[in-house]
């Protein structure tokens, strides 16, 4: 089996893997990194959402091997030991989650969608951008509000939680 | 000892494992450390629909690298039979085939991978017979999964025979898949002797736990099932977890081993059973106002191959065939068909949404037959003094509710300014049609199977002050460890973080119901705090003992106990009590009072209450394409006095947009062979965040209960599913424009197809 080497969550981690294994089974069996759900299987639903190299993926249809060398960041990396990631702290403010399996992969997909469009992200923007992200539970209208709180922490600026 | 006025009930407190799930440190059942040795299941599916399996051949299945065992129906240790009720569901298919993919066969293997490869290589031979697959085809061969059954109230035939106005139709509303973003699973681990433990993602432990102990041909004592929380469940898990995870704790004690059975997505649309569809066939007479004075419903509804829960289903399709609305003269007939076809089962809603469109659909007809606003007609035809008495013979009593909170949206909505613009809108627009629809909802609370409506509830308090709360009521998001956790710590007058939630487990609260019927915190949160008072009280006895003050004057607030100028922390006393041998451990029991439902005599009282709701939704529609837009939602609920409206909003705003899934996107497609061809969201249009608009207001109604549920809250699970009907009756609206006058058929869901069809059909009046 070959070797697959990466960094995740800043640490560096390898492993020998059958070539056909798939990055959220990498990081789920081999890591213990479990936060990281599969929903859907196909890369519809958005739940295996984590960051390679800086950029949002479906970690479900892509291939360990594929991130040889590459730098991983799975939800478990987002907190700096007990303190909150802005945007998680915002989910968690705008109850912004209900049953909780999509709420890993929705955070890694808003945080992407700051890094790519800004800290003032308009509703309309945020709803569009989510389009790659399922929630069964929520109606989305508390996740749009804590994207676009979450994305206002992150640039420093202050929303007040309503 | 006072009752003090509730400290953290009420309050919009966040789900207990809000920073669990952004963090993803809150485990589901596939995220848990799988035990040393455990194996991994999948299924053979059948390749019919229909049929007699000639011959099975599992010779390569069995020689597939990594492959344990193989299992079929013959191995079965106990009874072959997963069903909730009737015996009519095998675990795995016999000689018989009744619905394509069923199981035949569960293959045990060292990985997930090489199961799934070796479940695909055996050899099912069958003698296909053909498959009964649509509404039209149990029709044709008469075949039903229980009998026929209807209520009755008056003449309702002379009645609509009679009436100044008739009108007929036929009501087509399709299924809808749960689609919980957890799939089903399970994880079984053989303990001592015969004992099994079984991780299930369920909504009803104990009866994944019978079911299990009847496949193993075992005691309900030895077998234990845990669920600490579902990701999703909606219906979806309340009668259909229990199939996995008796096939997992099958195969674990047969190997001896812990085995995992958790169903790939596509294989989770296919195996398990979808919200009903419906075909409902009306008459109904009315006067010049749209007053309704007789009406006929026939609700023929398919159930699939087995009865599963279609008995409570479709009798909740009956109840809610009023809606909000008194019927003079009024028969509700309904038809359980049979087909070859996964079975269908509860989705939250419970076959209540499917009624409550129905009645929707015809007081629309009347309105637009009569040329009247469908919200006047709606309001003329509610429940008012005098005419108060459901069709099942049950008064509702609390009908004072529902009329105010209309009104109240109404006003706020700005229904009646909106009406007229849009109709300027539509009149100078060809092509975009705009349309509006505010509608009731009034949805009876409790399981109509009296013996469902019992919960319990066992707490300890530890020698530290710290609480254990445990009770008979599954998580799936809706938050209702967090709701009882609430009601348990105010009892204490405790901190929430000295309550320690734990999983749903059948050793620790036994022969409990489903969590289900929107009444997942009536229930438990009425036991726990049982549980609570009784060792509150003990622990009263012994402060005023300590103290020398009476029972009555000690009061147990923020942490500490209170008696005459004295006080002790909440640790210190509960350490007192272990000294003095006072027992700081106990259960509690709950069973609603008032239900009184007889089925089979048809008559008492069902509902211990009702929930209201209502809801005002603006669509925009494009008559060349058929698309559709939703432009505006605002929403009044009443959750009574709501013990977390943060909670409690989270679930109107969910439930609507799951409704508005079942009746805009989300259509299931299946073949003349009777295969599932929509079995992904890449074919099955789930709701997505650019779906919901951003006008998208909910308010709660502020009223008390009016009877003594957990401190005068409502349940508020299901009822929302129901205010998106709102948004249905706002693309008929906009279909209507096209031709006054003329009722709109518009079938459900209304995909930009059935919007097409519908136009057609209108713009041929």
């Amino acid at each position: 089996m070959p070797k697959v080497s990466m960094t995740v969550n800043g640490k560096r981690v390898s492993g020998n893997v059958d070539a056909r294994t798939l990055l959220v089974d990498f990081l789920r069996n081999e890591q213990r990194l479990t936060g990281t759900h599969v929903g859907c299987d196909t890369s519809q639903c958005g739940a295996c959402v984590v960051h390679v190299d800086g950029k949002a993926i479906k970690s479900c249809t892509t291939l360990a091997l594929s991130c040889e060398g590459a730098n991983v960041t799975t939800i478990e990396g987002l907190a700096n030991g007990q303190d909150l990631h802005p945007m998680q702290a915002a989910f968690r403010a705008h109850h912004g989650l209900q049953c909780g399996f999509c709420t890993p992969g929705m955070i890694m997909a808003a945080i992407d969608m700051v890094n790519r469009l800004g800290f003032n992200l308009s509703e309309e923007t945020i709803r569009e951008n989510l389009d790659g992200n399922i929630c069964r539970c929520t109606g989305y209208h508390n996740i749009v509000k804590a994207i676009q709180a979450g994305a206002a922490a992150m640039g420093g600026l202050k929303v007040a939680a309503e | 000892m006072d009752d003090a006025p509730p400290v953290l009930v009420h309050q919009a407190i966040t789900h207990d494992s809000a920073i669990r799930h952004v963090t993803g440190a809150a485990p589901y059942i596939d995220d848990l450390p799988e035990p040393a040795g455990t194996l991994h299941l999948a299924l053979g599916l059948a390749p019919v629909a229909r049929g007699r399996i000639t011959t099975l051949d599992l010779e390569k299945v069995r020689n597939t690298p990594g492959v344990v065992a193989v299992f079929t129906s013959k191995d079965v240790p106990g009874r072959n039979d997963v069903s909730p009720s009737l015996g009519d569901e095998p675990m795995l298919a016999g000689d018989e085939i009744s619905f394509h993919s069923q199981p035949v066969f569960v293959v045990a293997a060292t990985t997930r991978r090489a199961a799934r490869i070796a479940a695909r290589l055996g050899a099912i031979e069958v003698e296909q017979e053909w498959a009964s697959v649509s509404i039209a085809d149990a029709l044709s061969t008469g075949e039903t999964v229980l009998p026929d059954y209807a209520f009755r109230r008056g003449h309702p035939e002379p009645a609509i025979d009679g009436a100044a106005r008739r009108l007929a139709g036929e009501i087509e509303i399709g299924g809808q898949e749960h689609f919980y973003l957890e799939g089903q699973i399970a994880l079984a681990v053989p303990g001592e002797g015969e004992a099994m433990f079984v991780h299930s993602s369920t909504q009803h432990p104990s009866e994944v736990q019978h079911i299990v102990a009847r496949v193993l041909g075992l005691a309900d004592h030895q077998v234990t099932i845990e669920c600490r929380r579902m990701g999703g469940g909606f219906g979806g898990k309340e009668s259909q977890a229990s199939h996995w995870a008796a096939l997992a704790a099958f195969a674990a004690r047969l190997t001896g081993k812990p085995c995992k059975l958790r169903l790939d997505r596509d294989e989770d649309f296919a195996l398990t059973g979808k919200r009903h569809d419906f075909l409902s066939r009306y008459r109904v007479g009315y006067d010049e106002r749209g007053l309704i004075e007789g009406i006929t419903f026939e609700h023929l509804a398919r159930c699939g191959y087995s009865a599963d829960l279609s008995l409570g289903v479709v009798d909740r399709t009956m109840f809610h065939s009023d809606n909000a609305y008194y019927l003079p003269h009024v028969e509700i007939g309904s038809k359980r068909l049979k087909t070859n076809t996964v079975s269908n089962t509860a989705f939250r809603g419970f076959g209540g949404p499917q009624g409550v469109l129905a009645i929707e659909q015809v007081i629309d007809a009347i309105a637009h037959e009569r040329g009247l606003d469908p919200l006047d007609v709606r309001k003329a035809n509610f429940y008012r003094d005098g005419s108060s008495v459901t069709p099942y013979g049950m008064e509702v009593f609390d009908r004072a509710t529902l009329l105010p909170l209309v009104e109240a949206l109404e006003a706020s909505s700005d229904y009646r300014a909106r009406r007229i613009a849009i109709a300027e809108h539509n009149a100078r627009s060809p092509i975009l049609k705009r349309g509006l629809a505010l509608t009731p909802v009034k949805f009876g609370i409790s399981f109509t199977l009296k013996h469902l409506n019992q919960a319990g509830a066992l707490v300890h308090v530890y020698s530290d002050g710290s609480v254990m709360l445990n009770h008979g009521g599954t998580e799936m998001g809706q938050g209702l460890y967090t709701k009882v956790a609430q009601i348990v710590a105010d009892e204490f007058g405790l901190p929430l973080e000295r309550v320690a939630i734990t999983a749903t487990r059948t050793d620790k609260v036994p022969n409990t119901g489903p969590t289900a019927a929107s009444s997942g915190s009536d229930l438990n949160g009425m036991a726990a705090r049982e549980a609570a008072r009784t060792i509150r009280l003990r622990m009263a006895e012994e402060a005023a003992r300590r103290l020398d003050v009476a029972v009555s004057a000690i009061r147990f607030e923020d942490g500490l106990v209170h008696g005459g100028d004295e006080t002790m922390t909440f640790a210190e006393l509960a350490r007192f009590c272990v000294l003095e041998r006072v027992s700081l451990s106990a259960t509690g029991y709950y069973r609603t009072p008032g239900i009184t439902w007889d089925r089979a005599e048809k008559t008492g009282r069902p509902f211990f209450y009702f929930a209201y709701g209502a809801a005002c939704s603006e669509v925009v529609i494009d008559t060349m394409t058929g698309e559709m837009k939703l432009l505006a939602v605002d929403i009044l609920h009443d959750c009574g006095a709501s013990l977390n409206p943060a909670l409690d909003i989270g679930q109107i705003e969910g439930g609507f947009v799951q409704g508005l899934g079942w009746l805009t996107t989300e259509e299931l497609v299946f073949d003349n062979e009777g295969r599932l061809r929509t079995h992904a969201p890449s074919t099955y249009k789930i709701p997505v965040a650019s779906d919901v608009p951003a006008h998208f207001h909910v308010e709660l109604w502020d009223e008390p209960n009016r009877e003594d549920a957990i401190y005068r809250s409502k349940a508020v699970g299901e009822p929302p599913v129901m205010l998106a009907i709102s948004a249905f009756m706002a693309i008929a609206d906009a279909i209507h424009a096209l031709a006054p006058g003329n009722p709109v058929q518009l079938r459900a869901p209304a995909t930009p197809e059935a919007i097409l069809d519908a136009i057609d059909r209108q713009r041929a009046k």
